[in-house]
C-alpha cells in the first residue's frame, strides 16, 4: 500500500513529467523547423516568434542554392548508399553466419565485433586520411565510404544476425527437404522473411552515413559532404544559411525514425553477451 | 567425397572472411596507424616530438578539462534522465508508444543538427532571450555564447544530453523489457514498496544493460565535436576539436594522430574500467 | 519400394556423442516409431536420415542407394518438423505446391494436388490464407500437406503432435493414422510421448543416449520390455519394479519375504543370492483386502480414482508400486492388503545391468 503513495506512483505527476521531457525533446526541433520556413529576412527577427507569422521556403531554397551545397548534398547521398551497400554485402553475410553456423572460433569472432564499440572509430579518419592520400582516395566517395562502412559493420552484423536468427532455421530446412539447394532455400525462405530486418539496418547504416561529421571533414576537402561543408563554413556564414542547414540534415533523421520504429530495439537494444 | 564435407566445414569461415579483412584493413590498421603517427618521426624513428608538441600547445589542457568536464556532467544527466524516461514508458501509461517514438526521436539526430538546433536557441537573437525577454527577466539580450562565461560549456551539456539521451534510453528499454515482470512481482507480494523494487530488483538486473550504455555514451564523449563547432564557433576547446584543428588548419598529421591516439587510449582505459567495476555474477557465468 | 537402412550411422556435435553407431533396417512402407526422452538423439537421428545433419560415420541408405553424401533435396524424401515450419510469407496453397514448384510440375498438375492433399487434411477452404490467420492445428494440417503433397518415398515426421492441445493432439493422432495408413510411404516418426508411439507405430525403436535398446512392435514393447529403463518408460503407470533375491534351490526368488516361483529357463542362469528385478505392470496385479496363499503383504498410500479404474499407490518393504482396481473397489490409505501377480505376466531382469531375462 505504501507504494502507492511515493511520488513517482502518482499518475498526474507521471504524466507531467512524461510531458515535460517530450517538450524539452520536441521543442527545439519545432523551433528550428520554423526558423528554417520563415522567409529570409524574418530570421533576423528579434525578438524571435514562437508561431511562424508567415511561411515561406525562401531560406530553404537560399540555403540549398548556396555555392556547393547542392554538389555537397549529392555526395553525402553516394557517400551514405555507397556506405550502406558495402555494409550490407560484407556484413549481411557475417550476421547470417553468426546467426545459423555453429563453428570454432564463433565467441570469439562475437566478441571482437563487440568489443569494436569500445573505440572511438571515428578518430581513425586521421591515420586513415594519411594512408588515403598514398591510395589516391583522399577526398573521394569510395574513401569516405569505406570509413563509415567501419563505422556501421560491426551494428550491421549484429542486427542482420539478429534478423536471421528470427527468421527460424526450421523454414530453410523445409525448403531444403521440399527441394531446394541451401542457397535456393536462403534466397526463397530466409531473404524475403528478413527483408523488412535489412532494410531497417540498411536505413540505420544511411543515415549514420549521412549524419556523420568528424571523419568526412577530414577525409574530404574540395568534395565535401554536406555535414563536413557545414561544419567548416559555419563560422562565416549567415543566420538563415545555418538554421536552413540544421533542418536540412535534421529531416532524414526524423523520417528514418518513422521506418524503423519497429526496429528500434533490434537496432540499439544489441546487449553485450 | 571428402572435399564436400570439408566445403562445407569451410563455409562459415568464407561468410566472415570479408568483414573480417575489412575490419582489420579499416579499423585494426588505422588504429595501429594512429599510435604509430603519434610516435614515429618521419624516418620511422621513435619520438616524443609529437606529443611534446601536443601537450606543450596552450589548448591542450583546456582541451583536457573541457571534455572530462563534459564527460562527467553529461553522462550522469544522461543516465538519470534516461532512467525516468525508461521508467515512464514501461510504467503502462496510456500513449507510451507514442513517448517512445518522441523520446527516441534525438538518437537519429546527428551531432551538428543538434548544434545548430540548440545554437537557435541560445544565440544572442535566438529563442532563448526571447523567452526571457517576455517574462520580463532581461531587459536586453543576453550573450550566452561568449566564451568567457561558462554558459557555452552549459549550452553544448543541455544540447548533448538532449541528443545522446535517448541511445542510452533505448537500451535500458531493451534491458527492462527483457527482465520478466515476476520478479518485481514476487518482490512485490513480499513487501517491497516501489523504491526498494527499483533498487534491489530493477536496477542490479539491468546492470548489462547500464555497462552497455556506459560505454557507448562515454566513448562518444571522449569525441564530442560538431555540438562544439556549431555552438561556440570552436571557441571551446575539446580534444576531438583539436585533433580537427592539426589535422585540417596546421596540416600536422603526427599531432592530429597524437590526440587521436590519446583519445583512443582513454577510450580503452575506461571501457576496461566499467567491464571490471560493473561485472556482474550473470555476465561472468555467461562469460 | 522404399526401405532404409542405416549402417553404424554415428553423430557426434563436439565431444558429444548424439548417435552411436546406430544400425536399423526400416522396411518398405513401415510406420517405425523413434521414441525416447529429450536428447536422447532421435531427432538428430531423423535429421541424418533427412540430410540436414552430415554424419561423422556410416552409411544410410534409401532403396539401396547410399545418400550418405547427398544434400535433403536429392534423398527423395519428405518432412514434417516439430515447429510446422510453414513458410509465413506464403499463402496455404503456395506452401503445399512448395516442392512440387521445385520438382517444376506442370501448373495443372500442381493445382490438382494441392487440392487432393488439401481435402485429406480438410484444409481446402484455407488455400489464399496466409499462415498468421491461421490457429496452431490448422498450421499443423499445412506441414503435413505439404510434406504429402510431393509424394515422397519416404516421410520423416520430428514431432509433428508436440506442439498440439491435448485434445487436439487426441484428434490428429487418429488422422494422422489413417492417413499414414493410405500413403503407403515409409514413416519414420519421432515422438517422446510413449502413448503416441503405442498407437500408432508398426515398429517402436526405443532410444537413450544414442542407442537403440529395443526395436519391437508396439505390445512387444508394451509386454517384453528389454530393458529396466524402457518398463520404466513406457506404459502409464510405468512397470513396476521390485527387489528379488534367488532363493538357494535357485526355483523360486524371495521378494520381501514371499517367494515367488521362477521360471526354469532363466532360473538355469543365476547363481543363488544373486538380485533380480521383478517387473509387473499395475493391470496384471491383483489387490485383496484378505490375505491368501502366493500374495504379497502391502499397505495402502494412496487411492486415485481415474474413473475407469482406480490407481492405488502402495507400499511393500520400503519400495512402491503401482496397482489397478475395480472403480467400485473399496480400498482406503492406511489399510493392509494382499498383492496377486499374474505369473505369466511376471517379467525378469538382471539387476546389475537392467536387461531383460528371458
Amino acid at each position: 500500500m505504501s507504494s502507492k503513495r511515493t511520488w513517482f506512483s502518482s499518475r498526474s505527476l507521471l504524466y507531467v513529467v512524461a510531458l515535460l521531457i517530450a517538450l524539452y525533446i520536441l521543442v527545439p526541433i519545432y523551433l528550428i523547423t520554423i526558423s528554417a520556413f520563415s522567409p529570409r529576412n524574418a530570421v533576423f527577427d528579434y525578438p524571435k516568434p514562437f508561431f511562424p507569422k508567415a511561411f515561406s521556403v525562401e531560406t530553404l531554397s537560399f540555403f540549398l542554392n548556396s555555392f556547393g551545397v547542392l554538389e555537397s548534398v549529392q555526395m553525402s547521398i553516394i557517400v551514405a548508399i555507397l556506405t550502406l551497400v558495402l555494409s550490407l554485402l560484407i556484413g549481411a553475410p557475417a550476421g547470417y553466419t553468426l546467426a545459423r553456423y555453429v563453428f570454432v572460433g564463433k565467441d570469439s569472432y562475437r566478441l571482437a565485433i563487440l568489443s569494436t564499440r569500445a573505440f572511438p572509430i571515428v578518430i581513425l579518419a586521421i591515420p586513415l586520411a594519411v594512408t588515403f592520400i598514398r591510395w589516391d582516395l583522399d577526398d573521394t566517395a569510395i574513401g569516405v565510404a569505406l570509413l563509415h562502412t567501419a563505422m556501421a559493420l560491426p551494428t550491421t552484423i549484429l542486427v542482420t544476425s539478429s534478423v536471421f536468427v528470427s527468421v527460424s532455421k526450421e523454414l530453410e530446412e523445409a525448403a531444403m527437404v521440399l527441394g531446394c539447394s541451401r542457397f535456393g532455400a536462403f534466397r526463397r525462405v530466409a531473404l524475403p522473411l528478413a527483408l523488412p530486418g535489412l532494410a531497417a539496418s540498411a536505413i540505420f547504416t544511411f543515415v549514420l552515413s549521412w549524419n556523420e561529421v568528424f571523419a568526412a571533414a577530414i577525409l574530404t576537402l574540395q568534395n565535401p559532404t554536406l555535414p563536413a561543408r557545414l561544419v567548416v563554413q559555419l563560422n562565416q556564414s549567415p543566420l538563415p544559411f545555418k538554421f536552413a542547414g540544421g533542418f536540412f540534415i535534421l529531416v532524414p533523421a526524423i523520417v528514418f525514425m518513422l521506418f524503423v520504429r519497429r526496429y528500434l530495439f533490434t537496432l540499439w537494444g544489441v546487449k553485450l553477451k | 567425397m571428402i572435399a564436400k564435407l570439408r566445403a562445407q566445414n569451410l563455409e562459415p569461415y568464407l561468410l566472415l572472411l570479408p568483414s573480417t579483412i575489412f575490419l582489420l584493413l579499416f579499423f585494426a590498421w588505422p588504429m595501429f596507424r594512429a599510435l604509430s603517427l603519434a610516435i614515429l618521426n618521419d624516418e620511422g624513428q621513435f619520438t616524443l616530438a609529437h606529443i611534446q608538441r601536443m601537450t606543450s600547445d596552450v589548448a591542450f589542457w583546456d582541451a583536457i578539462r573541457n571534455t572530462f568536464i563534459l564527460l562527467i556532467t553529461i553522462i550522469p544527466l544522461q543516465f538519470i534522465l534516461a532512467l525516468i524516461m525508461a521508467l515512464i514508458v514501461t510504467s503502462g501509461l496510456r500513449g507510451s508508444g507514442l513517448l517512445i517514438y518522441f523520446y527516441a526521436l534525438p538518437i537519429a539526430i546527428s551531432d551538428l543538427a543538434a548544434g545548430i538546433v540548440w545554437f537557435a536557441v541560445f544565440t544572442e537573437r535566438g529563442y532563448l532571450n526571447t523567452l526571457l525577454t517576455n517574462l520580463g527577466i532581461l531587459d536586453k539580450p543576453f550573450i550566452f555564447l561568449n566564451i568567457q562565461t561558462s554558459w557555452p560549456l552549459i549550452a553544448v551539456i543541455i544540447a548533448e544530453v538532449w541528443r545522446a539521451t535517448s541511445i542510452v534510453f533505448v537500451i535500458l528499454v531493451a534491458g527492462l523489457q527483457g527482465i520478466p515482470k515476476e520478479y518485481n512481482e514476487a518482490a512485490e507480494i513480499f513487501g517491497a514498496n516501489w523504491y526498494t523494487r527499483l533498487w534491489r530488483v530493477t536496477l542490479p538486473m539491468l546492470r548489462p544493460s547500464i555497462q552497455v550504455a556506459l560505454i557507448l555514451r562515454t566513448i562518444l564523449a571522449f569525441q564530442v565535436f560538431a555540438v562544439v563547432v556549431a555552438l561556440t564557433g570552436g571557441n571551446l576547446r575539446v580534444l576531438a576539436l583539436e585533433a580537427f584543428r592539426w589535422y585540417g588548419d596546421f596540416r600536422n598529421a603526427n599531432v592530429a594522430a597524437a590526440y587521436a591516439a590519446l583519445i583512443l587510449i582513454f577510450s580503452m582505459i575506461v571501457s576496461v574500467v566499467y567491464l571490471r567495476t560493473l561485472r556482474s555474477p550473470e555476465t561472468e557465468l555467461t562469460g | 519400394m522404399a526401405e532404409i537402412r542405416l549402417e553404424n550411422v554415428r553423430k557426434e556435435f563436439g565431444e558429444v556423442v548424439a548417435v552411436k553407431d546406430i544400425s536399423l533396417t526400416i522396411h518398405d512402407r513401415e510406420f517405425m516409431v523413434l521414441l525416447g526422452p529429450s536428447g536422447c538423439g532421435k531427432s538428430t537421428l531423423l535429421r541424418c536420415i533427412a540430410g540436414l545433419e552430415q554424419v561423422n560415420n556410416g552409411r544410410i541408405l534409401i532403396d539401396g542407394e547410399d545418400v550418405t553424401q547427398l544434400p535433403p533435396r536429392k534423398r527423395g524424401i519428405s518432412m514434417v518438423f516439430q515447429s510446422y515450419a510453414v513458410f509465413p510469407h506464403m499463402t496455404v496453397f503456395e506452401n503445399i505446391a512448395f516442392g512440387l514448384r521445385m520438382q517444376k510440375k506442370p501448373d495443372a498438375e500442381i493445382r490438382q494436388r494441392v487440392q487432393s492433399s488439401a481435402e485429406l487434411l480438410h484444409i481446402e477452404e484455407l488455400l489464399d490464407r496466409y499462415p498468421a490467420q491461421l490457429s496452431g492445428g490448422q498450421r499443423q494440417r499445412v506441414a503435413v500437406a505439404r510434406a504429402i503433397a510431393v509424394q515422397a518415398k519416404v516421410l520423416l515426421m520430428d514431432e509433428p503432435l508436440s506442439n498440439l492441445d491435448a485434445l487436439l493432439r487426441l484428434e490428429m493422432r487418429a488422422e494422422l493414422k489413417r492417413l499414414l495408413d493410405e500413403l503407403q510411404a515409409t514413416v519414420i516418426y519421432v515422438t517422446h510421448d510413449q502413448v503416441e508411439a503405442l498407437s500408432m507405430g508398426d515398429r517402436i525403436a526405443v532410444m537413450r543416449n544414442g542407442e537403440i535398446l529395443q526395436c519391437d512392435s508396439p505390445i512387444a514393447v508394451y509386454n517384453n520390455p528389454a530393458a529396466h529403463f524402457i518398463g520404466s518408460f513406457i506404459g502409464n503407470p510405468p512397470m513396476n519394479f521390485l527387489t528379488a533375491r534367488v532363493l538357494d534351490g535357485k526355483t523360486a526368488v524371495s521378494v520381501h519375504e514371499t517367494t515367488i516361483p521362477l521360471p526354469p529357463s532363466i532360473a538355469s542362469q543365476l547363481k543363488a543370492n544373486t538380485e533380480l528385478w521383478l517387473g509387473i505392470r499395475a493391470e496384471n496385479i491383483e489387490a485383496l483386502s484378505q490375505t491368501a496363499p502366493d500374495t504379497i503383504p502391502a499397505k495402502v498410500l494412496v487411492v486415485e480414482p481415474l474413473g475407469s479404474h482406480n490407481l492405488l499407490t502402495v507400499q511393500v518393504g520400503n519400495e512402491l508400486l503401482k496397482v489397478n482396481t475395480h472403480a467400485d473397489a473399496k480400498f482406503s490409505p492406511g489399510q493392509a492388503i494382499w498383492l496377486r501377480f499374474a505369473a505369466d505376466k511376471i517379467r525378469w531382469l538382471d539387476k546389475l545391468t537392467g536387461q531383460s531375462l528371458i
